[in-house]
């Protein structure tokens, strides 16, 4: 278990020096995952902006190494490079690496599903992490199938009026053996999630809610002030699923209104216009019945003080 | 010193997984798809009763069986796929892929027609489709060339002067369930002849990045040395070709017969031969592609440059195009060398659409006629129909 800073290792898998937009919350996630993934470790990248700001040829930013194919097939991709190194180093040609694939909502919730879907059924040991910032950011902000309803796109110029995707419930219904969710606010939550996840023999996956100042037209350095909004306002609750087992690893007793974590954000400038209350409503209907489904499901009536993870 | 080769009596698709078996190959990724199915399903039945140690990836769709390869191979592994028609359609963009980022996959496609209207049976339209995807192109004719194109296909992808993937064509049904005496070479010598040479990969110790975002600049110059590299494999190609321990003489990426004759017959696949059957008896030139891509200009033209009539068959089209795929190559390569020879373009066999032995004749006996009279001109027409042409 990492309770302190300098429990993390020294050397860092991506360096400074990257493209991403001041504040982007994919990367300050992606920099935590990977100090606490245990190595040797092989990545393997969707196509999207992380893809993108990490990689501009000739430069790279990655200390481990690094695969991008294509936007859908990065656990495939993933699955490919596991069986490979299980098989060489049965013959003595290679050894087996810890491998994490990078994908954002859109190569996670759209296009990315089937092979996601794939990798999951066969048991591949690897980590998946979505990183979601409810939105195609890398093509010019249109929507995801995890934009959420309300918000405003490029192609949900009136706000989106559908609900965001259960991705959690779509990979668990699959059986892998761990699942969670995470947000870079809460950063030892996160680190040893992904720790945890390296312990099962099989896939895992890590939904991780990535504000991005760019497309949810936010100020920089309030990055880290969404990603808590986020789930102090139950809007993005914080849990994992062992082995079928689900468990709220932070109890949100008294949610802060949803306003409060909308108004910081301009994509929802349409959704606050008092002529879309009923859309608003959708929005909080979905956030409220997500927690007491959740509440349900882990047998958690009660905060539970010591999973309390804020220092 | 080569032990004793085997003689098994085996299908196309059979030859195809014995070769991979006695290659080594490390991983195996594959979706069913009629007719390359037979293929993966010997091979995981090899998996499975331990005669071949490798992963059998058994993937939800083609396009993630390339992208498992990909992966796969950027690990040092050896990989096999096999696929067809809509199978090797949505493989597509992964196709290119596999070529940009230098990866030596070798992929079995037992061809087919493209849907629609569906059909399942023979033809060359889904390798058409994929002709310009920068992958190394065998065509084999029968069950052992299956074979052994299989393992040339791994000798030549892995060779570091070419690191390219490698597509073995069997024309599905007529070459791919066709069951003939295959001699194999046998995983001794099969792996004496496939060594595993050292090339960049995914290892923690000596960190790459594979895949990154290319400027228009750098693009266009990656690009220009992938093609260049493809066009340069033509010397590697034609020296594993030669040195196929199993057969003295070898084999030639242009297999030509009867080359003074004033009528040569060009085409690919299992269909040269019935036309070289043919060929002897009517005394009619037949020059059979082994290696499409690239193409083998130089190795063709001698056996064209004498000829008063070329057919060239093509079991695909290209629709709107000036000419079907093969016969525009043929006629780029003719008027690159100044040479003004009367092309007949033949489409035939489309959807397993049957070549007849007796088709065959009549076309043949027409264009022997057509020489006789000095008839000089380029037509093109599908087989069957060739009685309403002039």
């Amino acid at each position: 278990m990492i309770t302190r800073l300098d429990q993390l290792p020294a050397k860092e898998a991506i360096s400074p020096g990257h493209n991403a937009c001041a504040g982007c919350g994919a990367l300050i996630a992606v920099r935590q995952i990977l100090l606490a993934a245990p190595r040797p470790l092989i990545v393997v990248n969707a196509t999207g902006c992380l893809e993108v700001v990490t990689t501009p040829y000739p430069y790279t930013a990655w200390n481990v190494p690094w695969l991008h194919v294509a936007f859908e097939n990065a656990a495939a991709a993933a699955s490919g490079v596991e069986a490979a190194l299980k098989v060489l180093e049965r013959k003595g040609l290679g050894r087996r690496h810890n491998i994490i694939v990078f994908a954002g909502d859109g190569g996670t919730f759209d296009i990315g599903l089937q092979s996601l879907s794939g990798a999951l059924e066969r048991g591949h040991r690897l980590l998946f992490v979505c990183y979601d910032n409810e939105a195609y950011m890398n093509t010019g902000i249109q929507r995801s199938a995890a934009t959420p309803p309300g918000a405003w796109s490029s192609t949900t110029p009136a706000g989106k009026q559908e609900s965001k995707k259960d991705i959690m419930s779509i990979v668990i219904a699959h059986g892998v053996k761990y699942a969670a969710t995470a947000t870079p606010f809460l950063w030892k939550d996160l680190v040893n999630k992904v720790a945890k996840a390296f312990t099962f023999d099989g896939p895992a996956f890590l939904h991780v809610y990535a504000p991005c100042p760019r497309g949810w037209y936010t100020e920089p350095d309030k990055t880290i002030q969404l990603s808590r909004l986020a789930v102090e306002t139950r809007y993005f609750p914080l849990y994992e699923v062992e082995n079928g087992r689900y468990k709220i690893n932070y109890f949100v007793t008294r949610p802060k209104p949803l306003e409060e974590f909308l108004s910081l954000q301009n994509r929802y400038r349409v959704l606050l216009r008092p002529e879309n209350a009923e859309l608003l409503q959708k929005l909080k209907q979905e956030v409220e019945e997500r927690w007491k489904r959740l509440e349900a499901l882990s047998q958690q009536r009660e905060a539970p003080s010591s999973t309390h993870l804020v220092s | 010193m080569l032990r004793q080769a085997l003689l098994y009596l085996m299908s196309g698709n059979e030859a195809i997984a014995h070769a991979v078996m006695d290659a080594d190959v490390d991983v195996v990724a594959a979706y069913p798809i009629t007719p390359q199915t037979t293929i993966v399903e010997k091979l995981s039945e090899y998996v499975a009763s331990g005669m071949l140690d490798a992963e059998f990836v058994p993937v939800e769709s083609e396009h993630s069986a390339l992208s498992v390869c990909l992966g796969a191979s950027l690990t040092g592994a050896r990989v096999f796929t096999a696929t067809s028609s809509q199978g090797l359609a949505l493989m597509h963009e992964i196709l290119y892929i596999a070529s940009g980022l230098r990866t030596p996959i070798v992929m079995a496609i037992a061809n087919r027609a493209l849907s629609a209207p569906i059909n399942i049976h023979g033809d060359h339209s889904d390798i058409m489709g994929s002709r310009d995807a920068g992958w190394i192109q065998l065509f084999a004719e029968n069950p052992q060339q299956a074979y052994d194109f299989t393992l040339i296909a791994y000798r030549v992808a892995e060779d570091n002067r070419v690191m390219l993937p490698v597509a073995v064509n069997v024309d599905g049904f007529t070459v791919s369930h066709c069951y003939e005496g295959v001699r194999v070479l046998g995983k001794e010598d099969a792996r004496a002849f496939l060594p595993r040479t050292p090339r960049p990969r995914l290892e923690y110790e000596t960190p790459i990045t594979v895949g990154a975002m290319f400027s228009s600049m750098h693009y266009h110059v990656a690009k220009t040395e992938q093609a260049k590299a493809l066009e340069s494999s033509l010397n590697v190609v034609k020296e594993v070709f030669r040195s196929y321990p199993m057969r003295e003489e070898g084999y030639d990426v242009v297999h030509a017969v009867n080359t003074d004759s004033p009528v040569m017959v060009v085409g690919l696949g299992g269909v040269m031969g019935t036309f070289r059957h043919l060929g002897r008896r009517m005394n009619v030139g037949v020059a059979s592609l082994r290696l499409y891509r690239p193409f083998p200009a130089a190795d063709l033209l001698p056996s064209l440059r004498e000829a008063e009539l070329i057919i060239v068959l093509d079991r695909a089209y290209s629709p709107g195009a000036p000419a079907p795929p093969l016969a525009a190559d043929i006629k780029t390569l003719l008027h690159t060398a100044g040479l003004q020879t009367p092309v007949w373009s033949v489409v035939c066999g489309l959807g397993g659409h049957e070549i007849r032995l007796s088709m065959a004749e009549k076309l043949l006996q027409k264009a022997l006629k057509a020489v006789r009279e000095g008839a000089g001109a380029n037509i093109s027409f599908y087989l069957g129909e060739e009685v309403n042409t002039p």
